[in-house]
């Protein structure tokens, strides 16, 4: 293998990296909302990029009975939230789920989720497989995720 | 046989008659007219809103008997005094209910003194889950002192109804549910009178800058 060719594999890494453009799925600033008193239902948020075109299809946590990809709507002034069967991830295209529209409903939880701690939870994904991330708790309401989150 | 024509009294009176009920028909016009030229003159002075905003203020409210998240009772007369900021929820709600107290909670830390002046409500639309204790732990998790009321279905049903709030339950897998309801902070004022709104889309510094003008 020629210097040339080297060089030129190391010049598309380094370009690749600079665009951002992740060489597998990635899930990212993994965060949920502290939930009020004793509330049994909580909701998780994540970004994913994928470098090819891949579906979110399930979600599980050891911290609730059960964790459902639900979206939430406005119509009119009324909230209405249903649970979806997936989300699709475009290739190359992040896909951010926040507070107002898609989210990991987690149902059922063994405990509050209090501000400053972390769990994980599983995302499945059509294509990639399992991916496990640590989801932050960021304060009840918050609309994105703290400096913790976002850390890599 | 003949239909009696609807008329058939005014046309068989004499002239005269006519006439005269012609002029008390006029006379009665003009101070229809007239009533209601004073009474937008008045109203269009008395509040800048106008007319649509007296029409708004007296469509939405309305009496309640409700308990607070300590066991008390609670009547729209209790809230009267100082402004309140009304939002109807439910605990079992991750998203838009959490965010919407949360946005007036931060909204009243921008209040500084006039904070006092304010009374945050949170009213079930959940009343078979929300009780007084579980709403007492849900508010305290919040940062302003927000009352928190249920009832019984049909006392949730007669305050939402009063504040043109619509909600239904929405059945799940499993048994669960969650409730569809509108997502709208309402701004009554100490008299209990609405005076202003805010949607899901007003950023807490909008509603405290809103509140710092009204409160004045």
């Amino acid at each position: 293998m020629s210097i040339k060719i080297l060089a030129f594999g190391a010049g598309l890494v380094i370009a690749s990296a600079a665009l951002g453009q992740p060489t597998q799925l990635d899930v990212d600033n993994a965060w949920a909302g502290a939930t009020p008193g004793k509330a049994e239902n909580g909701a998780a948020y994540v970004t994913i990029t994928s470098p090819t075109a891949d579906r979110l299809v399930s979600a599980s946590t050891p911290v609730a009975k059960k964790a459902e990809l639900h979206t939430m709507s406005m119509q009119g002034m009324v909230m209405k939230m249903r649970p979806v069967s997936g989300v699709d991830i475009p290739a190359g295209q992040p896909v951010s789920l926040k507070p107002g529209g898609e989210h990991i409903m987690l149902m059922g939880l063994n405990q509050p989720l209090r501000e400053g701690q972390s769990f994980p939870l599983t995302l499945d994904f059509e294509k990639a497989g399992p991916r496990t991330v640590t989801v932050t708790v960021e304060k009840a309401g918050a609309k994105g995720p703290g400096p913790a989150a976002t850390q890599h | 046989m003949p239909r009696t024509p609807p008329i058939a009294p005014v046309r068989n009176s004499p002239a005269g008659g006519s006439r005269r009920f012609l002029l008390i028909a006029g006379v009665l016009a003009g101070l229809v007219i007239l009533g209601t030229g004073a009474f937008l003159a008045l109203a269009l002075r008395d509040t800048p809103r106008g007319v649509a905003g007296m029409a708004l203020a007296s469509a939405i409210g309305g009496p309640f008997q409700l308990v607070d998240q300590n066991g008390k009772t609670v009547t729209d007369a209790d809230l009267k005094g100082k402004w309140s900021l009304i939002y109807f929820g439910y605990t079992h709600c991750p998203d838009a209910c959490p965010t919407a107290l949360n946005d007036i909670s931060i909204a009243l830390s921008e209040l500084g003194p006039k904070r006092d002046a304010v009374r945050p409500v949170f009213i079930t639309v959940d009343p078979e889950r929300d009780k007084p204790e579980s709403l007492k732990a849900y508010v305290t998790s919040f940062d302003a002192p927000i009352l928190a009321l249920t009832g019984t279905a049909e006392q949730i049903a007669q305050a939402a109804k009063g504040y043109r709030v619509y909600y239904a339950k929405h059945p799940e897998a499993g048994g669960d549910y969650s409730m569809d309801h509108s997502s709208v902070i309402y701004v009554m004022d100490p008299e209990g009178r609405f005076t202003a709104s805010f949607t899901h889309e007003s950023a807490p510094e909008q509603i405290s800058e809103r509140l710092k003008k009204l409160i004045g």
